[in-house]
């Protein structure tokens, strides 16, 4: 696309190709626009009248996120009176709104926080502005995150997600006037609604009304790709304390560009999971003590495990990855050749895959490897 | 997988994921993207959004139906009876690329010799669909262009899997759509790397690369690589394995990350063959239904936990980096292997690093050949890449096909039932499905969330069947093939057809695949999880079942 349209903004020349908006052309310039309800990759709604702008000829303010520029076009993006109208616009939105900013696991990445000092706000009006403050029922019922209808500043930036990131509209815009708010069909709790818990909405949530459960902030991040399907999505793994903590989409990665779907942003989970195994385990001869050659020392040659002995009174014992190891290197070698199978997995790296059919074939001596490509 | 490499030379993916989002048709069979691949699925979203057609064809009714211009719902197992149809349309009606077809393909004639007997009446007889939307889905896969086909499991998982996936193939080479951006075969793999762990030769009758196990000369190259001496014999598949260890011929089995206890075919089967070994070792992160049997448990590290690879459907291989050090004193799967085979004596496993082991992959794999950790450090490169210079390939076939003769083969096709058939006694054909908040059996479940969201397996059902049983929604049923029964709650839903119920298979609590059976795929050897015929039951609770009689209602 060529650059054929010109226009200038706070008397600085600009030029963006034709059907750019005046948001745009700021943002190409390094001119500083203040939005709320403008998401990239979303279409614009116009619905906060934050970033409204004056153009020379014509009457009122317009809306930067969804005015197109024209050629000629004289802009300007602050003065007094555009001041003046953000600040009042502000006041409104921050009428309703529950503040508890302290304790909010949005502050610090709060966009409204940030607006407040950019614009600024008359405090007595504001006092005389706001209302007795909202008091809806929090809905927890999604495992992944919680909905604080209190806080939301009505943007539609979760609706407009929902449509056209994610494909599966699950909420839009109820009831009228005051009563206003974003809710799920027949204003269902998240969880009985047709919400896939992709998190897409949350992760673009300008305040704290869409907010993860159990919020932690990671202390690095790391880049990888994600455990589940055969996507292949470029993941951020959040990491605190050795422990996961976060997900959130690759943005440079070519299959997802930063999306991501439920098991992506929440599956990682099972990495932490209680369940997980600690140790090596054996089944143990009975008693463990009278069959020094099972575990503490390798079989006889020539004399493999006679099964009955093994499966009908063995318990599990942890054992060293010492023990172990020398415990199935020596089993092992009683069954080299056809008698012996291995089942590798698609959920193991390329690497894994490789040096485990290189261990069946070289060392073992068969071919009998397969996965679970078929099922 | 097998089916496609006949066909066009790979089993996989002809193009691109990023692909799709400009495609002019797309053509999805057999696949609930929307719920297995919903990155995918958002894709395809935005390409309708864009003026894309879509043509949805599946049994139960997908999310993509929604959006799509044609919705075929063909009976379960009538895929070849409904693409054989659709390609007799595109030939008679003269839409095929003639000069595609006459350049680079091989087996024209026998295809339509096969295809023109038999008409749109027959088709639309065992397919249940209309012939008017044959016609239709099939005159707009052929005009609008590129078109793509995205398939999956529901095309595969049958016991003529192989020619379901010839007929799509078939279908793609009659309007050349192949070996252009945004068009293609494209099967949409299940596993995170499954891709890779076939492209490494974790596979019977395969060496790394797709190299035959059989061929004397590939077997050379790979015993003087790793200096040793290699069994000619191509090995068991996976769903023989188990009838050779219930015959007792193999004695030891060791598998690494896999619950076939939960997901393969006819586990009772499976239960009863595992049995019969001597040793089972079994290295995983949980104790899984089949760790419980095994004789050694080997905690394994999950992804987060190392570096290496995974190769995507697309064929794009990309880095895999630890994030924190393995839980518990639990090791990476490498490292595991590597010390047990220095353990056994073995030479070539010094591997300090999954690094030096993909460097060893690169020499020996002509596909991989250009791949270093180096290279896929910010973004991941499509196989094949040859040398260190090449950029990788989005889209296979830009030239010639892979096949021997470099030219696309037709498959002349006929329409087979499913091996099983709904009789007297089991009237309900079973097809399995996937959920959107659980993969497989063991990882997602470990998920808190993931079963507060899906805690329990959910029998879907049509309203115009369970009227009859009197069950209603929630209500607990039994479901029963002749290999075993299963219960669960029944949800009454539209999705279903009549006549077709669907469950998951990831909850052992429900171990949905004692009912599937192991009728296989002569060539792919895959087992039909997709068909199989059941009886469904309410499940009558004698102690309520007497408060509620006389009103056709447990009370």
């Amino acid at each position: 696309m060529t650059n054929n349209i010109s226009l200038t903004i706070n008397g600085l020349d600009v030029k963006v190709p034709e059907g750019a908006t005046i948001l745009e052309a700021a943002q190409s310039a390094g001119v500083y626009i203040p939005t709320l309800c403008y998401c990239p990759g979303l279409t614009s709604e116009g619905a906060c009248r934050i970033c409204l702008v004056k153009i020379e000829k014509k009457k009122k303010l317009h809306p930067a996120c969804r005015t197109p520029v024209e050629d000629g076009m004289v802009v300007i993006t602050d003065d007094a009176e555009i001041d003046q109208v953000r600040r009042v616009t502000l006041e409104l939105i921050l009428s309703d709104h529950d503040f508890n900013c302290l304790l909010c696991p949005k502050s610090g990445t709060c966009r409204l926080q940030a607006l407040v000092n950019h614009i600024g706000f008359d405090e007595r009006r504001f006092n005389r502005l706001n209302r007795v403050a909202k008091d809806l029922p929090v809905d927890t019922s999604n495992p992944f995150f919680d909905f604080n209808p209190n806080k939301c500043i009505h943007c539609g930036i979760c609706i407009r997600t929902c449509r056209e990131i994610v494909g599966v509209d699950a909420i839009n815009m109820a009831y009228r006037g005051y009563d206003l708010k974003v809710s799920t069909f027949g204003d269902q709790p998240f969880k009985e609604s047709a919400c896939v818990s992709c998190g897409e909405c949350v992760e673009r949530c300008p305040v704290g009304a869409l907010i993860p459960k159990d919020v932690k902030h990671p202390t690095r991040e790391v880049k990888t790709i994600c455990a589940y399907c055969g996507v292949g999505c470029g993941l951020y793994l959040g990491v605190r304390g050795g422990t996961i903590v976060k997900a959130r989409g690759d943005h440079s990665n070519p299959v997802n560009r930063g999306e991501l779907c439920v098991r992506g942003r929440s599956g990682y989970r099972f990495v932490n999971s209680p369940d997980r195994l600690s140790s090596p385990l054996v089944r143990a001869y009975d008693p463990l003590e009278s069959k020094p050659q099972g575990i503490n020392g390798a079989p006889e040659a020539g004399k493999p495990l006679t099964r009955p002995l093994v499966k009908e009174r063995g318990e599990f014992v942890e054992v060293s990855w010492d023990q172990a190891i020398k415990y199935l290197a020596s089993t092992l070698v009683h069954y080299k050749g056809d008698q012996f199978a291995a089942l590798s997995s698609a959920k193991c790296t390329n690497e894994e895959n490789y040096l485990f059919q290189k261990f069946v074939r070289v060392v073992m001596g068969t071919n009998n490897i397969d996965h679970c490509a078929r099922l | 997988m097998a089916g496609l490499a006949a066909a066009l030379g790979s089993g996989a993916m002809t193009n691109a994921v990023s692909e799709i989002g400009e495609a002019a048709c797309i053509f999805v069979i057999g696949s609930n993207t929307s719920a297995a691949h919903p990155i995918i699925g958002r894709q395809i979203a935005r390409a309708v959004k864009q003026g894309a057609k879509l043509i949805a064809a599946d049994p139960r009714r997908t999310v993509l139906r929604r959006m799509a211009d044609v919705w075929i719902r063909h009976e379960p197992g009538t895929d070849v009876a409904l693409l054989n149809a659709m390609a007799r349309v595109i030939i008679k009606k003269k839409l095929f690329d003639t000069s595609f077809v006459e350049e680079r393909c091989e087996g024209f004639e026998a295809f339509e010799a096969a295809v023109k007997d038999g008409d749109l009446a027959e088709a639309e007889q065992i397919t249940s669909v209309p012939a008017q939307k044959i016609v239709e889905a099939a005159r707009m896969y052929a005009t609008f262009s590129p078109a793509t086909i995205l398939y999956a499991m529901g095309i595969t998982q049958h016991s003529h899997g192989t020619d379901n996936v010839r007929a799509v193939a078939n279908l793609a080479l009659l309007t050349g759509n192949l070996g252009k951006p945004s068009s293609g075969v494209n099967p949409l793999r299940g596993q995170n790397n499954v891709q890779g762990a076939c492209d490494m030769g974790a596979l019977p009758n395969v060496l790394p690369g797709y190299q035959k196990v059989e061929d004397q000369n590939i077997r050379k190259k790979f015993e003087k690589a790793w200096n040793c001496q290699l069994n000619p014999s191509p090995g068991l598949v996976l769903t023989e394995l188990f009838e050779s260890v219930h015959a007792g011929n193999v004695k030891a089995l060791y598998i690494m990350g896999e619950n076939p206890m939960v997901s393969e075919a006819n586990t009772s089967f499976v239960q009863e063959a595992i049995s019969h070994l001597e040793l089972l070792v079994v290295q995983d992160l949980f104790l899984t239904e089949t760790a419980q049997m095994a004789d050694v448990v080997l905690p394994a590290a999950s992804f987060a936990e190392k570096d290496g690879t995974f190769t995507n459907t697309e064929r794009r291989v990309q880095r895999v980096r630890k994030a924190i050090e393995p839980v518990g004193n639990s090791l990476p799967d490498w490292v595991i292997i590597r010390d047990l085979a220095k353990n056994m004596g073995a030479k070539g496993f010094d591997f300090n690093s999954p690094e030096e082991i993909m460097e060893e992959i690169r020499g020996l794999t002509p596909s991989y050949g250009g791949i270093t950790y180096g290279r896929i450090s910010k973004v991941g490169l499509q196989w094949p890449c040859p040398d260190l210079d090449h950029p990788g390939t989005p889209y296979l076939f830009a030239e010639k096909f892979s096949t021997p003769s470099g030219r696309g083969q037709f498959a002349p096709l006929s329409y087979t039932p499913p091996a099983e058939v709904v009789s007297h006694e089991y009237p309900f054909i079973l097809t399995t499905r996937r959920s959107y908040f659980h993969f497989h059996s063991t990882l997602s479940r470990k998920v808190d969330g993931m079963n507060v969201l899906r805690g329990e397996e959910r029998v879907e059902i049509n309203p115009v069947d369970a009227a009859p049983l009197e069950i209603e929604d929630g209500d607990a049923v039994k479901v029963t093939s002749k290999r075993g029964t299963v219960q669960a709650k029944a949800k009454i839903t539209q999705t279903t057809p009549p006549g077709v119920i669907s469950m998951t298979f990831h909850y052992p609590e429900t171990r949905t695949n004692l009912l599937t059976h192991g009728a296989l795929d002569p060539v792919a050897k895959i087992p039909e999880f997709k068909v199989c015929a059941v009886k469904v039951e309410r499940e009558i609770d004698f102690g309520t079942q007497y408060l509620g009689w006389g009103t056709g209602k447990i009370g």
